[in-house]
């Protein structure tokens, strides 16, 4: 009966830790929303962060977007050829980078990329003690080092999905038409008369954009809140890349379900 | 890292991104094609829209001009009404009919508007008379069978 009162009682602890830790996250975003005018005025700091999550993300998503679109028009070409319809391979590839794919693998990247490093870098500032430094100095940390990195990494988010889907399409390009010899001309104007400005291209910006909030809010919290040690740190980041991977996953599919029902 | 070298990796960053929304926006996307110019909206009703959508061309001798926009259902002739949106460089006249067909055999369904006689041109707000439904496969294929079986009863009892 103890044994049973005990198990009982374990699960309540989770929840009520579960419910504590979110009440404090949600405080947290929104101070940093709160403090974020004081980042805009000095802008040269969110100009380092851009540089830091955006510029050096940039390798990685050139190259796994060129791929990905590269694997998209081989493996969808396997597929259309057996129903005649090559030249709609243009529509394949642009329709599911643009809309999925873009956005998606993009911010699945940033989050192993930039969030880890945000993590990482703001767990290990609390660990030495900086941040407790700038506040014994009157300076407030979420000001100074929390809503720089939030705005930097929410402002590359989505040229980062941009140029993945870009580079895909090319990828796409160079292995539909180059390498197999689908037509050209239809490649292109079947791809333009089937994507829409609005309804695709918007909606993967407008995803991208959630994505970036979601997965910096995310490593910020995660790195701010980290136990003071090594071991606190390392699993902090962990959990940033899990949890944002998950939070991508879950809001990619209620976004879709929004945005693309009965199209 | 020197102020300088940063902020040319940043401006080189954003301008690269914002090529490829504009990369993506005009050579991927159809915008600019004619969604900016003027247009004017004409109805149509059908007793049958098969698989049309919004967003469907609207094609006379096979070029686009214009687009479904809006899809809706008439309660009172128990019809679907189908708001098209045409690009006003294009007038047709007030008698042109509108009937919708397939691209290809498994294609997209498009709207095909057949250019009349009268003087008058379709405005803003008018309504297209002369309107054909979709093909419903299956509606063909039982006249099929059923004008078989009619061919096929009177020759029975002379062969036996």
């Amino acid at each position: 009966m103890t044994a049973l009162i005990e198990v009982i009682r374990g699960i309540g602890r989770r929840v009520v830790d579960g419910v504590w830790r979110m009440g404090v996250a949600t405080r947290f975003f929104l101070l940093t929303l709160l403090y974020s005018g004081q980042g805009f005025r000095r802008f040269h700091l969110i100009v380092r962060e851009i540089y830091s999550s955006g510029v050096l993300s940039l390798i990685i998503i050139l190259v796994s977007g060129l791929f990905v679109g590269m694997v998209l028009a081989l493996q969808g070409y396997e597929t259309l050829q057996t129903y005649g319809s090559e030249e709609a391979l243009g529509v394949l590839v642009s329709l599911s980078l643009v809309r999925e794919l873009g956005p998606v693998v993009a911010a699945l990247l940033f989050a192993s990329r930039a969030g880890s490093a945000i993590t990482a870098e703001i767990g290990l500032m609390r660990a030495t003690e900086q941040i407790a430094a700038m506040e014994m100095m009157a300076v407030n940390p979420i000001a100074r080092v929390v809503a720089p990195r939030f705005w930097g990494a929410v402002i590359s988010m989505p040229f980062l999905a941009a140029l993945f889907s870009a580079m895909g399409i090319f990828g796409g390009y160079l292995v539909g038409v180059v390498l197999i010899g689908v037509d050209e001309g239809s490649f292109w104007s079947q791809m333009q008369a089937a994507v829409d400005f609005r309804e695709d291209i918007l909606n993967g910006v407008i995803k991208s954009v959630v994505f970036g909030v979601a997965v910096t809010a995310i490593a910020l919290f995660e790195g701010y809140d980290a136990p003071p040690t090594a071991e606190g740190v390392s699993r902090a980041t962990t959990r940033t890349v899990v949890t944002s991977s998950l939070a991508i996953l879950g809001l990619d599919f209620v976004l879709t379900a929004f945005m693309f029902r009965g199209v | 890292m020197q102020r300088a070298t940063l902020d040319l990796w940043v401006g080189f960053f954003v301008v690269a991104g914002i090529a490829a929304v504009l990369f993506l926006a005009l050579k991927v996307g159809n915008m600019g094609a004619f969604e900016t110019g003027q247009t004017y909206t004409v109805k149509a009703t059908f007793a049958n829209i098969g698989g049309l959508k919004t967003r469907a061309p609207v094609k006379s001798a096979g070029v686009v001009v214009g687009r479904v926009v809006d899809i809706g259902f008439d309660t009172e002739l128990y019809e679907a009404t189908v708001t098209l949106n045409l690009d006003a460089r294009f007038p047709f006249p007030r008698d042109s009919s509108a009937a919708i067909m397939t691209s290809g055999l498994l294609g997209e369904q498009y709207i095909a508007l057949e250019a009349g006689g009268d003087d008058k041109m379709l405005a803003n707000g008018d309504t297209i008379r002369l309107t054909q439904g979709a093909v419903v496969l299956e509606n063909l294929i039982g006249q099929f069978l059923y004008s078989k079986a009619a061919e096929e009863t009177p020759g029975a009892s002379p062969a036996q």
